[in-house]
């Protein structure tokens, strides 16, 4: 597995996304469709999915299996990387782990696993995320230390994420309301158009959901999206963070049950195991920022990732963004001069509509980069990028294998080598 | 007719634990990138109970799901779906007909009513003019197989815990179809090895697996996403893109068929005279069913059907066998009568076996699978302790052989039974129990030594099976401790557990015993202590009877056949060469020092024990049976021969008038656990209700003792 037995001479492999599918998104609750069904059955769903639809890996060959989510208990307690691995019927000698960077906890699970598969500790792994925020409401169980508080270390607003976004609207006047709800319903829009298009559903692993008295029902849609809202609509919604705010949960994600995975692997194993590369890492990065206004994380993760990968925003042909808030998103494109519509951006659409189980997005993102990667080879490098509660940002940036320019890239790179262009040489 | 016309039917059990028909349209996934194939609805049998509730199929299920039928059919007809699944809450599809509404049901024309909704309903789930789809998730017994047998195609999951035909064992016949579908759909043999084989071999269930195997499903899926792929598949099959492959399918007009047919056929006969001596009616109607349905439409067979079931829910035979199956097997058995409160139970953390013979080792061995504690043998001499441990040692290895357990779990058990020649090691044991020599004296010997090693609060129990557990406990300093744990052979396999008190024995002490079954995964029945308790008393007083009869100059065969319509077991003979003429005789002995002439004392099974012969009955190479010349000249005979019908009667009588005076006595706490004593220490068979419904139904309990055992309806036709 190690690329070789010299510890001298360490090499880095390049890593590349070989598939990505997710459970439709749930409304969290009562009445959503995964009332009554566990969060760990959702990612062993998807875990199975994977399995079958890349059929020339041995499930044995899987050497890591990466679950994140935010709250880790009860149903996505008991390190469900390992638990969802035993229970998708994986080899007992596949190992697993569970991760938690809150929204970004799937795609810390690729970046980390990544990097082992770089470093040669592994070949092929699986990572995805779950949040199953009716069986677990955001924040419950948490006890944040007094210090946060006695030593202001972090505004307890800061603990509330709809606060965080009243707070970037504070700092961004430019971003009105009026903006946000227009972002919101051109999400709506975009989405209900990558729906007509067969764009989404690819990507979806059916779930069947028994809820009491009214039998098995299979899921096969997202349930959030509300195709046709204007933005008449959403001026009516009430702002519940502040009094004449401008957060709604029309411009924000919502509260949603889902789970996602994605399988990585170096690209020498991708290609003796005849698996398809969807798109090649080229170089991730994470950020602090004040907890207050969590929402503008994005920015110096992305600079620091550009950095990384030796290429500037200008090289970047597509975005995928989470849109925790539209005022969030709006903060990221105000930085970089990218206008609210412009067509680089969430293309099908985002978690606005679609929804954010917390620690899932990162691979929705990921799978929907890598489909767009797809339809448009003239793009070569893409980036996905979150932001995270408690003041941070992640960004991964990507290579378009149907790129001309793209050569695979087979064998390894010398470590040194990767920052340089960030393509393969 | 439609199922709403049965609603006369449901009027009938205004209690019945409805499962309800949920169903959700379904948009079918698209099969290799075209469009999806359209709308699936699916059925979801559930009555919103947790796991530990069973969904069943009684009158008012089965007007709800033929409604909701009914409805899909007009929808399918308007082309709004493509197909209908059936399917069921986690772990059953659903676990057949509702028996405990059936049991009551007090006119024939209720149980023809009770078939015909069943086969209007399936009828129409067979006939909806889009396929029909039914996953078997879990559990599908009878009716809920039927279900399945009666839909277009099959999945069944690799989890499902149990499929089975068992009508046969419960006194019906598979009549909602089964009988007429399963033969054609995996072959003759296969059938009836479903429909009578496997109810009438301990009601033997088939795993997902096996049904897949032989042909009941066309495809297995995994659990984990069981329902996900289910209907997958079935978009694949309405698309075309599927075409399941059933290997076992036969035509039954062919004329190679038609002999397979026959063959099957009479193999199964003989199957069923061999286990049951045609007591019960149930098996053999399933054959002639089978048998004339071969040349017949589905609807004539269908007729044939209902007309049996009707007769077959109004037998004694059905109703003790519910009787014997829920309210004894299913109920009584996990809440024992008299047991006393299990807060009051102490632990067991490690336990003892004075004597390391062979029924020591079976104790051992059982001890230490199933509590998972020390266990030590003791003896008089390191050969036999060495011996002992050995042969629990040889027996793991068995098991770990047939792979029955794990290597860690066989290393586990060998560890944890050792043994020793002091009986010092039970000094830190919670429970010890003799299995040494029958004998008072012995035993009493044991336990003062015992007494002076092990702690106060230590339980000592005796594995006697004929000697007074009041008596051992004199001159006890703790008499308190002593309790009777007599466990049937073999240890492993046969479930009952009769514990005896005495009159001393105290709360605490018995309730750790009720616990310890239970961890040995016994059924216990709490029983006073008189002598040979209750199975054994009962076997011997029916042996006691045949034998007198044999002594009077009742031919062997007759005498040993007579008790054939009961269809226990194992005839008199057989049971006492199985059980060992000596200690046949030697319990005998003892129920005649206790009782008197009820239990006499056999003189020519004695001399054959003194001549070391084993058995009358000596197997010729054809199978057939006699008694050696040489055993017949050691023996001699009355003049006062007796027929078949005679010996039954009095055999029946005798068992009335024992079991009368053991309830007057006070041995068991009622009936029914005489029921459940001979139903799982004896193996006696349901459609006897074990035994008292069976002395009430012919009359036996009213000739002798003026009164029946049960009250009508419980075990028989409703007053």
């Amino acid at each position: 597995m190690s690329p070789s037995g010299n510890t001298q001479q360490r090499t880095v492999r390049d890593v590349v996304f070989v598939d990505g599918v997710r459970t439709p998104f749930g409304k969290a609750g009562e009445k959503g469709i995964y009332a009554g069904t566990r969060a760990d059955d959702l990612v062993v769903k998807c875990i199975r999915e994977l399995m079958r639809r890349n059929p020339s890996l041995p499930a044995e060959r899987v050497d890591e299996v990466a679950i994140a989510a935010t709250t880790q208990t009860g149903d996505q307690g008991l390190t469900i990387g390992r638990t969802a691995a035993l229970l998708a019927g994986l080899p007992r000698t596949v190992p697993g782990f569970a991760i938690d960077r809150m929204c970004a906890g799937a795609m810390t699970a690729v970046t980390t696993t990544a990097s082992g598969i770089g470093f040669g500790a592994y070949d092929v792994v699986i990572a995805g995320g779950v949040e199953h925020m009716g069986n677990h409401p955001m924040g419950a169980g948490a006890d944040p230390n007094p210090r946060f508080m006695s030593e202001r270390l972090v505004d307890p607003a800061a603990l509330n994420m709809g606060n965080t976004a009243e707070n970037l609207h504070d700092r961004f006047p430019a971003i009105t309301k009026e903006r946000t709800d227009a972002y919101a319903a051109a999400s709506q829009a975009k989405l209900a158009k990558a729906y007509a298009h067969k764009q989404i559903q690819p990507d979806l692993v059916p779930v069947a959901a028994k809820k009491p008295g009214a039998g098995w029902a299979l899921h096969s849609v997202d349930e959030p999206p509300r195709p046709g809202t204007t933005v008449a609509d959403l001026a009516e919604l009430r702002t519940p963070f502040r009094p004449h705010g401008r957060v709604t949960a029309g411009n924000a994600a919502g509260l949603n049950d889902g789970a996602t995975a994605a399988l990585l692997a170096s690209s020498e194993a991708a290609e003796d195991l005849g698996l398809n590369v969807k798109m090649r890492l080229v170089a991730y990065a994470f950020a602090g920022v004040e907890p207050e206004v969590m929402g503008i994380g994005p920015v110096p993760a992305t600079e620091k990732a550009l950095k990384n990968a030796g290429l500037s925003i200008q090289d970047i042909g597509l975005f995928e963004i989470n849109e925790a808030f539209a005022v969030q998103v709006l903060s990221f494109l105000d930085h970089y001069g990218i206008a609210d519509d412009d067509p680089r951006v969430n293309r099908y659409g985002g978690a606005i509509a679609v929804g954010h189980p917390l620690a899932s997005s990162g691979v929705r993102l990921m799978n929907q980069l890598a489909r767009q990667f797809e339809e448009d080879p003239s793009v070569r490098y893409g980036i996905t990028t979150m932001c995270i509660g408690l003041g941070m940002g992640a960004a991964v940036i990507w290579e378009n294998p149907h790129h001309p320019d793209y050569t695979a890239a087979t064998g390894t790179t010398e470590t040194s080598s990767t920052n340089s262009k960030g393509a393969a040489a | 007719m439609s199922a709403a016309d049965f609603r006369k039917l449901a009027d009938l059990f205004p209690d019945e634990t409805v499962t309800h028909s949920y169903v959700q349209d379904i948009v079918l996934p698209a099969v290799d990138g075209k469009e999806s194939a359209g709308t699936f609805a699916l059925i979801t049998l559930d009555n919103d109970l947790d796991h530990s509730k069973p969904t069943t199929l009684g009158p008012k299920t089965l007007v709800e799901l033929g409604t909701v039928l009914e409805g899909l059919k007009e929808r399918a007809a308007r082309g709004e779906i493509v197909g209908v699944g059936v399917t069921g809450k986690p772990y059953f599809l659903v676990a057949g007909a509702d028996l405990s509404a059936v049991k009551t049901l007090r006119e024939r024309e209720h149980g023809l009513w009770m078939a015909q909704l069943g086969h209007d309903v399936y009828g129409t789930l067979a006939s909806l003019g889009v396929p029909s789809f039914a996953f078997i998730n879990g559990l599908a017994l009878g009716g809920g197989l039927e279900i399945a047998l009666q839909s277009s195609y099959r999945t069944v999951s690799t989890g499902a815990g149990a499929l089975a035909l068992p009508e046969a064992v419960l006194g019906l016949v598979p009549g909602w179809g089964g009988v007429y579908l399963l033969p054609r759909l995996i072959g003759p043999e296969n059938a009836v090895k479903v429909m009578i084989e496997n109810p009438l071999s301990n009601n033997r269930t088939l795993s997902g697996p096996q049904a897949f195997e032989l042909g009941i499903a066309d495809a297995l899926f995994e659990p984990a996403d069981f329902l996900e792929q289910s209907i997958a598949w079935a978009a694949r099959v309405i698309a075309g893109e599927t075409v399941p492959e059933r290997r076992n399918a036969v035509d039954p007009s062919d004329p190679a068929v038609a002999e397979r047919w026959a063959a099957a056929i009479e193999g199964g006969r003989a199957f069923v005279e061999a286990k049951t001596s045609n007591a019960s009616p149930a098996p053999a109607k399933v054959l002639d069913i089978m048998e004339a349905n071969r040349t017949l439409g589905q609807a004539e067979s269908a007729a044939l059907e209902c007309e049996t079931l009707a007769g077959l829910m109004q037998t004694d035979e059905f109703r003790s066998t519910v009787y014997a199956f829920l309210d004894l097997v299913q109920k009584r058995s996990k809440r024992p009568a008299g047991a006393p409160d299990r807060k009051l139970a102490r632990p067991v953390t490690k336990a003892g076996v004075v004597g390391a013979g062979l029924m020591a080792g079976q104790l051992a061995l059982l001890f230490a699978r199933q509590l998972k504690v020390p266990v030590v043998m003791t003896d008089i001499d390191q050969e036999r302790v060495d011996k002992g441990v050995a042969y629990v040692h040889a027996e793991v290895d068995k098991l770990l052989g047939k792979k029955r357990i794990s290597p860690d779990a066989a290393n586990r058990t060998k560890a944890l039974v050792t043994g020793s020649v002091s009986k010092e090691a039970f000094a830190d044991a919670d429970f010890v129990i003799e299995a040494v020599f029958e004998e008072l004296n012995v035993k009493k010997q044991v336990f003062a030594e015992l007494e002076a090693i092990v702690s106060t609060e230590c339980i000592l129990a005796t594995n006697t099976s004929s000697l007074s557990v009041t008596a051992m406990a004199e001159g006890l300093r703790h008499p308190e401790r002593l309790v009777g744990f007599h466990f049937f052979n073999p240890v492993a396999v046969m479930p009952l557990l009769e514990i005896v008190r005495a009159p001393q024995t105290d709360e605490a002490v018995l309730a750790t015993a009720f616990e310890l079954a239970k961890g040995l995964k016994k059924t216990a029945v709490l029983v006073k202590d008189a002598a040979a308790f209750v199975v054994n008393r009962i076997l011997l007083r029916l042996m006691g009877e045949v034998i007198a009869a044999f002594d009077e100059g009742t031919p062997a065969e007759v005498a040993d056949d007579a008790l054939r319509p009961m269809g226990l077991p194992m005839s008199p003979f057989t049971l006492a060469a199985m059980v060992g003429l000596p200690v046949a005789q030697h319990v005998q002995e003892s129920l005649h020092a206790a009782f008197g002439e009820r239990f006499p004392v056999s003189h020519n099974l004695q001399k054959l024990i003194d001549n070391g012969v084993k058995t009358l009955w000596v197997e010729r190479p054809d199978g057939s049976r006699v008694i050696p010349e040489e055993t017949l000249s050691l023996m001699s005979f009355g003049n006062s021969p007796s027929t078949a019908e005679e010996v039954l009667r009095r055999t029946q009588e005798a068992l009335a008038e024992e079991i009368g005076l053991m309830l007057q006595e006070g041995v068991v706490a009622g009936p029914e656990d005489i029921d459940l004593c001979v139903i799982l220490g004896a193996g006696w068979p349901m459609f006897l209700g074990g035994i008292t419904p069976y002395l009430d139904r012919t009359g036996a309990s009213e000739r002798v003792n003026g009164r029946r055992f049960l009250a009508p309806g419980i075990a028989s036709a409703p007053a």
